[in-house]
Parts: C-alpha cells; structure tokens; sequence
C-alpha cells in the first residue's frame, strides 16, 4: 500500500521525527544536569536546606526526562545505518570517530554515575555524590561538544580528503572536529540548554508562587531562573548573531533563505519581518519589510549588497517557506525571553519579584518556549543545509539507504505510535510532579522510609503524607 | 599496518557487543522473567536489583553500534539495513523497557500496564538481537557497497531459532542474578527457575550448534576439518564441564556461582560464534579487512579506546560495587 510513496521523503520524516522528539530531552537534562550539580553545591557550601529538597525534587523529574533522551537517543545511533546507509558508508570514516568519543567520553560517564546519583547518596556520603552529579553534568556537556562536531561538520565541512571508494577521511583531526561553523554552534546550542531549563524551573517557580507566594522552593527556584535568564538571554542574542555571520560566510544560501531573500539586493537589502515565501514563483509575498535593515544585521552596513538565491543553483536551494518561519518562530521566542529576564530584574528592583503576578503569569506561559525555540532552531539550520547532508558534496537523495517505500513506512508509524504513547506519559508523570512544590525533607527518587524501599516514591504518597 | 589496526578494531567490537550481552543480558532476562513474579513486591526487588546499572549496561550496545560504523563503516551500512526489521523492533523494544524502570514508579493504576511494557520490551528486544544474530549468521546478499538481499530476508527457521535461543539464555542469566541478588522466596523461586533455564539453555546451544555448520560450507569446515576439529572440539567439551559445575553450584546454593557461570557459558558460545564468523564482519560478503575504515580514523579512535576503556570500566565496577550485595525487600539497600 506504500509502493507510491517516495523512500527518500520517508525516512526523511522518520529522521525528523525522531530527532526533534530526542532533541528535546537532551535539550532539557543538559541544562538540568547544571542546574543539579549548582543546588548541589549550593547545598554542601551553605548547608541551607531548600537546596538540598530543590536538588531531590528536580532531580526525579531529571530521572525522567534523562530515561527518555537516554531510549531516543539509541534510536538516533542506528538510525544513520538503518535509514542512511550510504551517507554512513560514505561519512563513517571522519563522523564514526566523533561519535565513538561522544560515547566513550560522555554516554558511559553519564549512565556510570547516574545510578550513584539516583541512589546512592545514602550509600557514599555527600562529597562522593556531588561527583557523581558533577559527572553527569558534565557528561551532557561532552555530548554536546561531539555531537555538534559531528553535525557541523556536515555544515562546514573541513579537514577531510575524499578516497577512492567515494569515502571522506580525515586529513587534520583538529580542523574536522573544531570545523569553520562548530565553536557558534556549540555555544549556542549550550545556552540554548541553559535557557530552555531557566524557562521550565522558572515556570514552576511562579506556578508555585501564583498559589502560594510564600513557597520558599518556588522563591528559591524562580529567583535562579530570572537571574540567569536576564544574563544568558541578551549572550544567546549575541552569540545567535556570531552563530548568523558565520552561516553567511559559509552557508549563505541557508541565510538566503532565512532572509527570504530571493532576489539580490546590490544597494542594501531589507529586513523580510513577515511574509508568505513561495518557492515555485521564488517571491516572498504580502512582505512586510524594513528597508536595508538586513544589510545592516549582516553586512553591519546599510548600503551593503546581499546576493539572494538567484546567485545560487535552482537545484541547491533550501526550501525557503520552512527556514524562513521556522527562524522567525525562534528569534521571536529568544527576544520574548530577554524580555522576561529584564522583566525579572525590574521587578526585583523594585522588591516585588515574589508577588508580581503578572510577571508570574509571563514566566509561566513561557515555561515551553524554550522547547520550541530549540525544535525552530534545528529546523532552521538542517533545513537550510538541503538539498544536502554533507554541505555541498553529498546530496540527501545521494544518502539514503537502498529503501523499499513499505518497510520505512511502517517503521515510520511504528516509531509514531511508540513515541506518542511513550513520550505522552513520561511528560504527564513530569508535570504530575512539577504541580507539587518542593517541600521540607523531599525526598529523592530513592526515600529512606522502609515502607518504600521499592524507589522512587509515588506523587501521591508524598501529597497525602505532608499534606493530607 | 592496516592489517593489524583492522584485527584490533575487530577485538574491540567484540569485546564491546560481549560486554553487551554480559550486562544487558541480564536486566533484559529480568524483563523477560517478570511476568513469573506476580507479587507487586517481588517485582520492585527486581527492579530495584538493576535500577542503579542498567543504563551504563546499555551503552555498551552503543558502543558495539558506534565502534561498527566508525571502524568498519561499510559493514554498518550494509548490516543495518540487511537487519532492518529486527534493529527497529529492538529499538522500540528497548524504548519500552527503559522508560518502565522510571514509569512504573510514578502511577499506581498505570503500573500494570508499565510492568507489561517493561516484560514485552524486554522479550522483543531479546528476540530481535537472536533474530539478527541468527540472520548475519546465515549470510547476507552485498552488491557493490551495499545490501542486496529482499526485506525478510532475515527470516528463516534459523534465525527463529538463535531469537529462540537468546530468549532462554538472557532469562537464564536473569534468573541466577536474582540467585545472588536476593534472598527468601525470591531466591528460592529463582533457584527452581534457573534449574529448568539451564536445561532450555542447553538444548538451544545445542540445536543452535547442530544447525549452523548446515548454513555454509564455510562453517562446518572450520568446525570439523582436520586439524581444526583438535581445536574446536574444546569449545563443546568446555561447555560441558561448566554445565556440570553449575549444576553443582545450582544443589550447593552457592549463590554467587550459577550467574559467573552462566557468563563462562555465554563467554564460551560467543567464542564458537566468533570462530565460526572470523574473519568476516558481513559473513561470506565483507571481510574485516575490506570494510575497514582509513588506518588514520582507526588510529585515531584507538587512541580514545585505550586510555578511556579502562576509566571506564573502573568507574562502573565501582557503581556495582556501591549498589553490591543482596537487596533487602525492607529497606532499600542496606
């Protein structure tokens, strides 16, 4: 019954798929892992106990969302030999390498001290734990300094040669793993991270202080949140710039793209603020712009000419509708997130940060938009390197595994049932216990009383005891 | 040079996929068992026997996959689509599993059904590593620098048999962990169950090792060939002499032996497996050699391999030697 349908688009989807529904797990438990290893110290150094019941309380909902990107991410490891077969062959060689150090340095330095961190400060003292916390913490963190490598050089390829069976091997490890477009990457990425837990603790802070302003959990919670969005939201603005400038250097059809600038513009290009791209007749309609504003964000001058896609081959454009809304969507929430972080400032300024409930309200509805500024982000940028995987040298139709249409189907609603059911439930158990406050003795996810030695202990059981 | 570099990169591999099995055997084996344990209680003893480790037991399969596409990058990308059906049904099998170590806790009413995920996950997860085992056993149709061969494939009477045959052996390997992890009833049931595994264990390595030198000449040669047979016959008899002491181990209740025993058998079939398969990585299509990655990629990653295998291992011989010893039903680890 999938005969018709194109193997190519499919396992395009199935890869979209599951890397925007494993995206945002290691986009949360990256910054969370931080964020653990900061209560945990701020626990040891000052003894005050709203840390140490902050650490234990987001620490099972780590233990949630760390399980989730820990299955999607399995997924993600096979799936390059599963459905890109050629695009292994052919990248094995200077990809592989990057990979296999992502698992040697972070996955078995996460998986090794999570367990310990889970359960085991009982078992190893306080000073033993805060190294297992920190090892988690700074597994995510290697992670995401190898797999950004790997992914930019798909972008800025460099330090490779290509040998006789087709292959690309390296030439100079150095310049392959720090390539042309990675250090942008990676540092936006991080905060990215950073932001997108800010956003989620901040979020429950205030849900907390809206019913109770006097929670010392949510005080505590929503007060980090503010300070560190009010200092990383305008870096992430600056360094989304940088991370822009070098796409322009090396990618300029993606930003071509982004701009919706089909056409070149010799004395100044405009800033497209809205509009409706359309690919087949290559114009941005009903565009709302402001003139020579985009030569002055990427030229930093007015009068600066910006070549468009008619510079560039019809047949290595990106499609422009999706980049175009999809950067759109995330510099938006990143300006939003600046606001609520300069919002969180005046407020404490004027002495009110725990009772302002507008601010509450704000704080709370942005409490996701991290998520969908990381998803808008990585659809900009992958979407922007079509038609190619390897930018410039490996086209995606060139990629693909020798595929029969029906098995990438069914596999492809296989994966949707499974992740649906899944990931649904795992985010209900996660806001089942963000809607308690953390409370006086929280326990971890493993209690000390004998009556539930079986773990991690059942929401309900904590609400009935401490406040029934 | 590049000889050696594609030998040691074959040893590694193996080595990760074996440390696989040894680690992720079990806890799936548990998965497996699940279904036998009815009582709410016993079943949060077993979850709590792995519920530290069995993360890190899992990375080892990333390891074995990542090592494959990075060493021999060309016998990924045939394998994984010659074994397509059976990687997809273990990956969403493993999803299952991995999320119900942390589900399961969350919900009274949904436990049930996590508890099902947790042995269903488990029990495709099993069949569909035999099933692959089974079918790159049997050989796989290359043309040119990919997969050749129809979509099922990896379906025969064979391949069913090695899933079959995994199934028994993981339960096995998960019945005599309880042995050593656990005391009371549950041991006991765990003893009984072990006695009736290893019999279903040793019928399937038998039925196994009487149907694969039948696949390909290849095969039986390397097995029966004088001299070779000198070789390999130690192979059957060594697996004879382990069965004998863990059936002494399983009467003794020496709770500590049935499970390093069980891993010499493990260790032992992997063995026959690997004299059957060398030096082919796609058997009868692609040699080691031939799929090889450039000898600076290998080099490279060699480099990582040695100085961060051994951390690695030592700081998860430590997490099992935080969680050690038997888990008390009552309080938690003690």
């Amino acid at each position: 019954m999938f005969e018709t349908l194109d193997p190519v688009v499919l396992a395009r989807l199935q890869f979209a798929f599951t890397v925007s529904f494993h995206i945002i797990f290691p986009a949360f438990s990256i910054g969370l892992a931080s964020y653990l290893a900061v209560l945990e110290a701020l626990w040891l150094w000052t003894g005050r106990e709203v840390f140490i019941n902050l650490f234990n309380y987001w620490m099972k909902i780590f233990a949630i969302a760390f399980g989730m990107g820990v299955v999607s991410g399995i997924v993600m490891s096979y799936q390059f030999g599963t459905n890109w077969s050629v695009f292994s062959d052919k990248t094995g060689p200077v990809l592989g390498p990057l990979m296999a150090y992502e698992v040697l340095t972070a996955f078995f330095l996460e998986a090794g001290f999570l367990g310990v961190m889970l359960f085991g400060l009982k078992r190893v003292g306080p000073k033993l734990h805060f190294v297992a916390t920190l090892m988690v913490a700074i597994g995510t963190l290697m992670s995401a300094f190898w797999i950004l490598s790997a992914n930019s050089w798909m972008h800025t390829p460099a330090g490779y040669a290509v040998n006789a069976d087709g292959q690309f091997i390296a030439t100079d490890w150095w310049k392959l793993i720090f390539n042309p477009s990675f250090p942008y990457r990676l540092a936006h990425m991080v905060l990215a991270a950073y932001l997108t837990t800010s956003l989620v603790v901040g979020a429950v802070g205030a849900y907390h202080l809206l019913k109770n302003p006097r929670q010392p959990g949510a005080r505590m919670m929503f007060s980090m949140a503010m300070w560190l969005l009010m200092i990383v939201a305008p870096i992430q603005i600056f360094a989304g710039d940088l991370h822009g400038l070098n796409t322009l250097e090396h990618q300029p059809a993606k930003v071509m793209a982004m701009e919706g600038h089909y056409q070149s513009h010799p004395d100044g290009a405009p800033f497209i603020l809205f509009g409706l791209p359309d690919q087949d007749a290559a114009v941005v309609r009903y565009a709302l712009e402001i003139p020579k504003l985009s030569s002055l964000i990427l030229k930093h001058s007015l009068d600066a000419p910006l070549a468009g896609l008619d510079t560039v081959p019809r047949e290595d454009w990106p499609p422009v509708p999706i980049t175009f809304w999809s950067f759109r969507i995330m510099v938006g929430l990143g300006l939003l997130m600046a606001a609520l972080g300069f919002l969180g400032l005046w407020v404490r300024w004027r002495g009110r940060l725990y009772d302002s409930r507008p601010t509450h309200r704000f704080a709370l509805a942005m409490g996701p938009a991290g998520f969908v500024a990381v998803l808008a982000g990585w659809v900009t940028t992958e979407t922007g390197r079509q038609p190619f995987t390897v930018f410039g040298l490996l086209r995606t139709v060139d990629s693909v595994s020798p595929l029969a249409a029906p098995a990438v189907a069914w596999s492809l609603i296989a994966f949707v049932i499974v992740y649906f059911a899944v990931f649904i439930a795992g985010t209900v158990y996660i806001l089942r216990l963000m809607a308690h406050p953390p409370h006086h003795g929280e326990e971890g996810p493993r209690g000390e009383t004998p009556s539930r030695a079986a773990g991690i202990t059942p929401a309900p059981a904590i609400s009935t005891r401490r406040f029934g | 040079m590049d000889y050696d570099l594609a030998t040691i990169w074959a040893f590694i591999i193996a080595f990760a996929v074996f440390v696989y099995v040894v680690m992720d055997g079990f806890d799936l084996g548990l998965g497996i068992l699940f279904p036998l344990f009815r009582q709410k209680r016993d079943r949060d003893v077993i979850m709590n026997s792995v519920a530290p480790v069995w993360d890190g037991n899992e990375t080892w399969l990333v390891l074995g996959g990542g090592g494959l596409f990075a060493a021999f990058p060309l016998a990924y990308a045939v394998l994984m689509p010659a074994l397509y059906t059976p990687i997809i049904a273990m990956l969403l099998g493993l999803v299952f599993r991995g999320v119900a170590f942390e589900f399961r806790w969350r919900s009274q009413r949904e436990r049930n059904r996590w508890d099902m995920a947790f042995f269903g996950g488990s029990l495709i997860a099993t069949m569909a590593q035999g099933v692959a085992l089974g079918a790159l056993l049997q050989g796989i149709a290359v043309e040119g620098r990919g997969y050749a061969g129809g979509w099922w494939d990896w379906l025969t009477p064979f391949s069913v048999l090695t899933g079959l045959a995994l199934v028994t052996g993981y339960a096995m390997l998960g019945a005599t962990w309880l042995v050593m992890k656990t005391t009371g009833e549950l041991r006991d049931e765990a003893y009984r169950l072990s006695r009736w595994l290893l019999l279903a264990m040793l019928v399937a390595i038998i039925a196994v090792s009487a149907a694969t030198p039948f696949l390909s000449y290849d095969y039986s040669e390397r097995w029966f060939a004088w001299p070779n047979v000198l070789a390999t016959a130690q192979v059957p008899l060594a697996v004879a002499i382990v069965t004998a002491l863990l059936l002494r181990a399983l009467a003794q209740r020496r709770d500590y032996q049935p499970f390093l025993l069980t891993l010499c058998l493990f260790a032992l079939s992997y063995a026959g497996l690997g004299i059957s398969i060398w030096p082919y990585v796609v058997p009868r299509s692609i040699t080691i050699w031939q799929a090889a990655a450039p000898e600076n990629s290998q080099l490279f990653m060699l480099v990582g391999v040695a100085i961060l295998v051994p951390i690695i291992l030592a700081y998860t011989a430590w997490a099992y030697w935080v969680f050690r010893g038997k888990v008390d039903p009552d309080s938690g680890y003690h």
